[in-house]
């Protein structure tokens, strides 16, 4: 039976790498994909036709100016009425993901979060595979109930190069309910304070160290690469030398270079570096599991290991 | 005077959780269960928020045989009582199932200002009972909250997105989910833990609040097919010289040629 797809994120972006994904999935089921964009003064409606949309259904208004999930559910709805979707996919932001939760009530239906595959089975049902204990699995799911709704994060899938599509725009008149939740304030983040989350060079202390004062080695390579400096759960909770673990229900991390110092390396610990381009580590135990999981890691005693990388550092780096 | 409904979730402690290397499959049986960490903040902040006026805190939770013990640590935290909906015919369900089961048990407990739980549990990463929940309830959601404060017959909260911080204001009833920066849950007292044993517990099945657990299993349409740690995909080069100093230039060389260093 054709399926149709039905595509939308606020983050453009991710709503381009959706329409890919989309695309092949509704070209597999004889379906037709469309996209549904929402906001104010949407002037650039017609670019999504070159990435495969057939009907770009466009809610625009003064009420749709900011996310507000009961009226972009509502005009989510429309959408759905609009063209009959088998899937749902939507951007995994946070907007995305309480909007997705909520349309998926709405519609008495299934949802899957985050997922990071996407296959249709022999029997039509939606396959996915997301990250279930706090990211330290992968579970494969699947949802046996249309229209499937699934949340997809930004990069799981390709953006598709723009091609000659030829599709059309169709206006939805959606009410916007009166705002139960009424915002009083924004207040725009700074982004010249990168945390741990977005740095791209990490260096993390974990067990190895015997004392606080001995996290200062680890802060002098952390000046000499750049880094910002983390650490493993025991470090922080058990030993309260630093605010901030990361790991399982700490920050999860994914720099371009991680290195661990002085890390056993539990899955728990793991789950939160996976992300990491690089991973290096230095534990003087050989058996640890850090080593099973890096790409490059030195069996020694990081109290002789870490100031001779420092030296060699430096001189490498001028 | 504040009636608040906490949602919490009983899951695996995941700091004692293992991997069977050979199955690649989590090691769950004889894992202790705990409160999983956002709803346990969200209950610290239910809690902080009666501390401030007046109030109950009721905890709700669905869950197995072993979430009354699991429970306790709620009741120690500060909770006033503890409603369990434990059905074995619910086991395995998902996120829409269980938001119809929720709904029927805030339904029977009644008269509530504020229904608040974590973002998302641990264990399922899904983030929906909540938002799903308001929709069911027909109640103003509020998500991703960092703060927040009760007022007469409203609440002022800040949620944390990624471009900005949003500053709302909404009446009660209505559902709120934290994520982790709003606060740093208690550690409970002896006495407290001793306490928790004599508050009110009451388990629920399917049929206490309703419901036929076919019907509710029934609607359930997602369903995990397995569970597996990832391969690790790695180059595991183990760097050996016969110095540290000569380990040390390797790995240094090593870093530098990944070219990972450019800004």
């Amino acid at each position: 039976m054709a399926q149709n797809v039905l595509a939308f994120s606020e983050d453009r972006e991710l709503l381009i790498q959706l329409l890919g994904k989309g695309k092949e999935l509704a070209d597999s089921l004889g379906g037709e994909l469309n996209a549904l964009l929402v906001g104010s003064n949407i002037s650039d409606s017609g670019e999504l036709a070159q990435y495969g949309s057939k009907k770009t259904l466009v809610a625009d208004g003064p009420g749709f100016e900011h996310f507000s999930v009961e009226a972009y559910k509502a005009a989510f709805l429309k959408a759905v009425e609009a063209s009959d979707p088998g899937i749902i996919l939507i951007g995994a932001t946070k907007r995305g993901k309480e909007l997705a939760a909520r349309v998926a009530a709405a519609l008495d239906t299934g949802c899957m979060t985050e997922c990071m595959t996407l296959e249709v089975d022999e029997e039509g049902n939606l396959v996915s595979e997301r990250l279930t204990y706090a990211g330290s699995t992968i579970a494969t799911e699947v949802s046996r109930r249309a229209p499937h709704i699934v949340t997809i994060p930004s990069r799981a899938f390709e953006a598709p190069e723009p091609g000659e599509g030829v599709g059309e725009i169709v206006t939805l008149d959606v009410s916007i309910p009166e705002p139960r939740v009424k915002v009083v304030e924004r207040r725009e983040k700074t982004k010249g304070d990168v945390d741990l989350e977005g740095a791209p060079i990490i260096v993390s202390a974990g067990r190895g160290f015997k004392a606080k004062e001995d996290l200062k080695i680890l802060e002098e390579l952390a000046e000499v690469l750049g880094a910002k400096v983390g650490c493993s759960r025991p470090i922080s909770a058990d030993m309260g030398w630093m605010d901030d673990w990361i790991g399982i229900s700490g920050r999860k991390v994914s720099p371009k270079l991680y290195l661990a110092c002085g890390i056993s390396g539990t899955i728990q610990h793991a789950a939160g570096i996976r992300n990491s381009q690089i991973l290096v580590a230095i534990n003087e135990d050989e058996n640890a599991n850090i080593h099973e999981i890096s790409d490059y890691s030195i069996v020694g005693d990081l109290y002789t290991v870490l100031p001779a990388l420092i030296k060699a550092l430096k001189e490498k780096l001028g | 005077m504040a009636r608040i409904i906490v949602l919490l979730k009983d899951i695996v402690d995941l700091t004692e959780m293992k991997v069977d290397p050979e199955t690649r499959q989590p090691v769950t049986e004889g894992v202790k269960r705990r409160i999983s960490e956002l709803d346990k903040r969200a209950l610290e902040t239910a809690i902080q928020l009666k501390e401030s006026g007046e109030g109950e805190v009721i905890a709700l939770s669905m869950g197995g045989s072993g979430t009354r013990v699991a429970l306790l640590a709620a009741l120690a935290m500060g909770a006033d009582a503890a409603y369990i909906i434990n059905d074995e015919a619910l086991a395995g369900v998902d996120a829409l199932a269980t938001s119809k089961v929720l709904k029927a048990a805030v339904e029977k407990i009644g008269d509530y200002d504020l229904i608040i739980g974590g973002e998302m549990t641990l264990d399922s990463l899904s983030a929906q009972v909540i938002p799903r929940l308001a929709e069911l309830l027909d109640l103003p959601q509020v998500t991703y909250v960092k703060e927040i404060e009760l007022g007469e017959g409203a609440l002022r909260a800040v949620r944390d997105l990624e471009d900005v911080d949003e500053v709302v204001e909404v009446d009660l009833p209505a559902v709120v989910a934290v994520v982790r920066e709003v606060n740093e849950p208690r550690i409970p007292s002896l006495m407290n833990i001793m306490k928790a044993k004599r508050k009110p517990t009451e388990e629920w099945d399917a049929e206490a609040v309703g419901l036929s657990a076919e019907e509710v299993k029934a609607s359930s349409s997602v369903e995990i097919l397995n569970v597996m740690a990832p391969k690790v995909d790695r180059k595991r080069i183990v760097i050996k010289a016969d110095t540290v100093e000569d380990a040390a230039a390797q790995l240094a060389e090593a870093i530098v040629s990944e070219g990972v260093l450019e800004r």
